[in-house]
């Protein structure tokens, strides 16, 4: 029987970096998730038949009830939620996978705890430090669910926050090395660990500002990933060493690409909470004044023009704004008038986030094109139409050193012939920094909700035919 | 259960790290919120795990903890998986034949 529990584990962890890999394209990809999902299937059933297992009917009993429970209420948010929510979901997704990875090793410590022999050695150490990743990844990962989910708007921070945090990471620390290095712990060491590395991953996430959130999760990701692989370690399981690591590394290097499209190294947005002191960059002086123009006006400057560059942002997915977009997309090339769409590696919550927004809206991806692309076209286009989007076309980013985004790449709106904005309010975007887009000359801003303001569009274009 | 001791263990690591950061590097930025949303559905293995570890549960803490763990693991493990389908079935090219 080992031996074919074994042979199963072996096989889905080939399905697994099959799968992973076959998601890399976007013909393959469907079939790459199915080929995992089925590699988790067989991993899980043949789990029931470890040895002990099965020994004790009660467990088995709760062990299906939890399954139930889990399954039935990820299954019915994940199927419910609004394609624009999905990184929240992603969070909180993330989140249980880490918070099991530490609850595994509850369960180990406990055991010791209780009188049972020490684990020992590495396996010992690596048990409490998958542990406190996990329950980093567990609380950090609620927050950033939070923050997304507008449950949190405030980035919260306490008097001297960074180094009372790195107190705690340190208390935190030293109380898992106690634990980890010695043959008997104490049941209330072991909760006091828990809390503390709870709390730290609440205070880690709290001060990091909205913008700075897919960042956060894909490091989450990564993080849960080296939890599971660390308690893979402690149980022998090699099927949750190589699946965790390979998630590991992938969410590792994730994480790095999205913070070099921000041009801001990932210790800078971790620990630097920029965001927070909005006074300093935006008190400059800003030539021009904002000009507002109605839905009509601007329907008639794009229906007359040859090419308009549609540049998405956050804006556009809060909104579910995407099918009118669409709809929008479809009325112009009617027309004759070439549309393209603009995005930005951290358009969104997420890379890839307007992507797949778009796609829903059944835009085909041939006319998406991303900042390298797109930028050299910017001077020959008509209309550069930015929808929801502020800091990721904030001309700063290129001309005030001063600035804090200055030297992230950004889409050079600006330079197309006429910008049209659409924006909810006069405010500053996420990182509370002025646009001086929208103080532009050949800049007219459209105030209003992003899926009420296209519909005005809509009915504009459709009055001229 | 077998045993992986000392530099096996560290092999395994480094050849699935290695592994991981080779596997994603070639994929198209449309397909970030896809693969990352996928690659938390792939740690969702934790379920294996949690069901070991739930199986050898004795006192009523134990079993307490370890219900926690295959719930949360199970939620990951589905969870996943459906948010990972739900967008990639917006890039299914046969779907898009149909909506044209």
């Amino acid at each position: 029987m080992d031996i074919f529990i074994q042979v199963v584990y072996f096989v889905a962890a080939i399905l697994f970096i099959l799968g992973l890999k076959k998601m890399s394209s976007p013909v393959t990809a469907t079939g790459g998730i199915v080929w995992a999902g089925i590699g988790m299937i067989a991993a899980s059933l043949v789990a029931f038949f470890e040895p002990g297992v099965f020994a004790n009917s009660t467990n088995v009993v709760l062990i299906v009830v939890a399954i139930a429970v889990g399954s039935g209420i990820a299954y019915t948010t994940a199927k419910r939620v609004q394609m624009t929510d999905m990184p929240q979901m992603i969070a909180i997704y993330n989140g249980m996978g880490g918070g099991a990875a530490a609850a595994i090793a509850g369960v180990e410590l406990v055991k010791m705890a209780g009188g049972h022999h020490a684990i020992g050695g590495t396996t010992q150490v690596l048990a409490v430090l998958g542990a406190l990743i996990g329950a980093v990844s567990f609380s950090g990962s609620a927050i950033a669910f939070a923050k997304l989910q507008g449950l949190m708007n405030k980035t919260f921070r306490l008097p001297m926050h960074m180094v009372l945090n790195l107190g705690l990471f340190v208390l935190t620390l030293i109380a898992g090395m106690i634990i980890g290095f010695s043959d008997e712990v104490s049941i209330q060491l072991v909760l006091v660990f828990f809390l503390m590395a709870l709390v730290f991953g609440v205070l880690f996430t709290t001060p990091i500002g909205g913008a700075d959130m897919p960042v956060v999760i894909s490091l989450f990701n990564a993080f849960t990933g080296l939890a599971v692989a660390f308690e893979g370690f402690v149980l022998g399981n090699a099927a949750m060493i190589i699946a965790g690591t390979v998630v590991g590394s992938a969410g590792t290097l994730l994480t790095q690409l999205m913070a070099k499209a921000m041009n801001r190294p990932i210790s800078n947005i971790l620990f630097a909470s920029f965001g927070s002191d909005s006074g300093t960059a935006a008190e400059e002086d800003i030539e021009g004044s904002m000009k507002e123009v109605q839905g009509t006006d601007a329907a008639i400057m794009m229906a007359y023009a040859e090419k308009v560059v549609i540049v998405p942002g956050y804006g556009m997915a809060v909104a579910q704004a995407q099918h009118k977009v669409s709809e929008l997309t479809k009325l112009l090339e009617a027309r004759g008038v070439s549309v393209k769409f603009a995005i930005h590696p951290v358009a969104g919550r997420m890379p890839g986030h307007m992507n797949v927004l778009l796609a829903e809206a059944g835009i085909d991806y041939d006319k998406i094109l991303d900042l390298d692309e797109i930028n050299p076209e910017f001077p020959t286009v008509d209309v550069a139409l930015v929808i929801g989007a502020n800091d990721v076309v904030n001309p700063v980013a290129r001309t005030n050193p001063d600035s804090p985004i200055y030297g992230m790449p950004i889409l050079d709106a600006d330079k197309a012939r006429n910008c049209i904005v659409i924006k909810r309010g006069r405010g500053a975007g996420f990182s509370g920094i002025e646009n001086h887009l929208f103080y532009a000359d050949n800049t007219s801003m459209l105030y209003g909700d992003a899926q009420k303001a296209v519909g005005e569009l809509i009915s504009g274009i459709k009055e001229l035919q | 259960m077998i045993e992986i001791g000392g530099f096996t263990a560290l092999y395994i690591f480094m050849l699935s790290a290695f592994t991981g950061y080779e596997v994603i590097s070639r994929v198209p930025v449309i397909l970030h919120t896809p693969m990352m949303s996928g690659s938390n559905f792939i740690h969702g293995i934790v379920l294996v795990g949690a069901i070991v570890v739930m199986g050898s549960a004795e006192t009523v803490l134990e079993q307490v903890i370890g219900f926690f763990a295959v719930a949360l693991a199970a939620g990951n493990a589905v969870g996943g998986y459906v948010a990972t389908v739900r967008m990639l079935e917006m890039f299914n090219p046969k779907d898009k034949k149909g909506e044209a």
